[in-house]
């Protein structure tokens, strides 16, 4: 201890909780509403959106419909990143989001996955769930979740909606559908391809669903109008729409929309 | 007033909790016997682990379970292994589940009773000749009937309103597992308000009366202190 003055140990840990604290020392945290399939996604690009602007964000991961209903009730998020339009389009006409900030950030994309099917299974897709050799098929609540939605309708347009509605199980937002079927008590599910892609060591085969089969899965996001900080929510939905941004969404399988 | 849909929930709740109350009285009752009258040193630890339900938080108990039941759990494994299928997902599945979640409900007034009839009518029963089983059906059991009452009621109630287990391990199967207060969330969630409101205000009702039931018959029975 000789030899070292006490103001300067002082100020050495001072400067380093500083550093250690960027958070703190400039910007706003961004809570933002995400919807389960872009969790993977928007956490892969939080470090380069914090590093950018200095903002923080926090993660409220949940299905859309959940989250609309919590917005409607006034709960505290900045920014909506939903999995449809139709219900960021709600919100914009009941005046509870920032106007002319609603716009398209990705294209989602629904998958059906089947942990036990073998690589040489070259069936198509609705051979295989008219096949039906599985006990439950998961898919996320069509109620709630723009991606169960999606699944319903492809189901209903290979006509296998009613036939395979008693092995259903409904799990209340994709990432729940998902871990249905991951954890092995359902052998089959429709989830969202990009969680497939963010899986590591995935097992099984995996069939892309796309449209014509169902809606296309327009994910929209919105600030809200009673965000703590809207220029830090307008932030992110604009660094949503950048190179940096947009190379990850395909990374992780989503398509880029024209808006 | 109901939609066809919520009926079924109704129902399938009133099954699931009047099968799980069964379920529980049948393996509560020699359980709360030995823990009112056992002397052993590992009585504490049985007693603290039929009363962990109380504090857990259902979702510990409903990841435990799909883990368990799950086709890489040992009960998962062993109804594979006997030709059946994994018990996530189906109504057996909500019973196990569910006599986990009431257990202390059911064993806790048992024992009580039990034990508050204590040592004594047993000793004079016995001096009388009856068997231990006598003993057991036509001393014991009719001086714990307010327990047994008591237990039956909370077991039945508490079921009624399970919430975190199902949502974990049902799969929301429509007649199978989707119970009332899952219904309910989802209507919630969905915004339907009006059959959230109608299914909200049937399980208030029941759950009321049921509790309201207990505390009047319970006061009417003379003879059993507790």
């Amino acid at each position: 201890m000789n030899g070292i003055p006490d103001r300067r140990i002082f100020s050495a840990v001072f400067f380093a909780a500083l550093i250690s604290l960027p958070g703190l020392a400039h910007g706003d945290q961004v809570r933002v509403a995400v919807a389960a399939n872009f969790v993977d996604c928007l956490e892969a690009l939080a470090p380069a959106f914090e590093e950018a602007t200095g903002h923080q964000l926090l993660l409220i991961r949940g299905s859309t419909g959940r989250h609309f209903a919590q917005i409607k009730s006034g709960a505290p998020f900045d920014v909506f990143l939903a999995a449809d339009s139709e219900r960021p389009t709600k919100l914009e006409s009941m005046g509870l989001v920032v106007p002319g900030s609603r716009f398209t950030y990705a294209e989602g994309r629904l998958a059906l996955w089947i942990p036990d099917a073998g690589p040489e299974d070259k069936r198509p897709v609705a051979e295989i769930l008219e096949a039906a050799e599985f006990n439950y098929l998961a898919i996320a609540n069509p109620r709630l979740a723009p991606y169960g939605l999606a699944a319903k309708q492809a189901l209903e347009n290979m006509d296998l909606w009613e036939d395979l509605r008693p092995r259903l199980v409904t799990g209340q937002s994709v990432g729940q559908a998902w871990q249905f079927v991951a954890s092995g008590n359902a052998e089959a599910g429709f989830v969202a391809y990009p969680q497939i892609l963010a899986a590591p060591a995935l097992r099984g085969r995996w069939w892309k669903i796309d449209p014509p089969l169902h809606e296309p899965i327009l994910q929209q996001a919105v600030v809200l109008k009673n965000a703590k900080s809207p220029a830090a929510g307008a932030r992110l939905l604009e660094f949503l729409q950048g190179s940096v941004a947009r190379l990850v969404l395909i990374k992780y399988g989503y398509l880029i929309p024209e808006n | 007033m109901f939609h066809p849909d919520d009926l079924t929930a109704l129902g399938l709740t009133l099954k699931l909790a009047a099968v799980s109350t069964a379920v529980l009285l049948v393996l509560g009752t020699p359980l709360a016997w030995w823990l009112a009258m056992t002397r052993r040193r590992v009585r504490p630890l049985v007693d603290a682990l039929v009363s962990l339900p109380l504090v857990l938080p259902p979702t510990v108990l409903g990841f435990y379970l799909l883990l368990f039941l799950g086709p890489d759990g040992p009960l998962g494994r062993l109804m594979t292994a006997a030709g059946g299928r994994p018990l996530a997902f189906t109504f057996t599945g909500l019973v196990i589940g569910s006599v986990i979640y009431s257990l202390p409900f059911v064993v806790q007034p048992i024992r009580d009773a039990f034990s508050s009839v204590g040592h004594r009518p047993m000793e004079a029963a016995a001096t009388l000749g009856a068997s231990p089983r006598d003993r057991f059906f036509s001393v014991a059991v009719p001086l714990a009937r307010r327990g047994f009452l008591t237990a039956a009621t909370l077991g039945f109630a508490h079921t009624l309103g399970e919430f975190g287990v199902v949502l974990m391990i049902g799969g929301n199967i429509p007649g199978k597992t989707q119970v009332l207060s899952i219904a309910i969330y989802d209507h919630v969630e969905a915004l339907d308000y009006a059959r959230a409101h109608v299914l909200a205000g049937t399980l208030l009702l029941i759950s009321f009366t049921l509790l309201l039931i207990v505390n009047l018959v319970v006061r009417r029975q003379p003879g059993v202190r507790t």
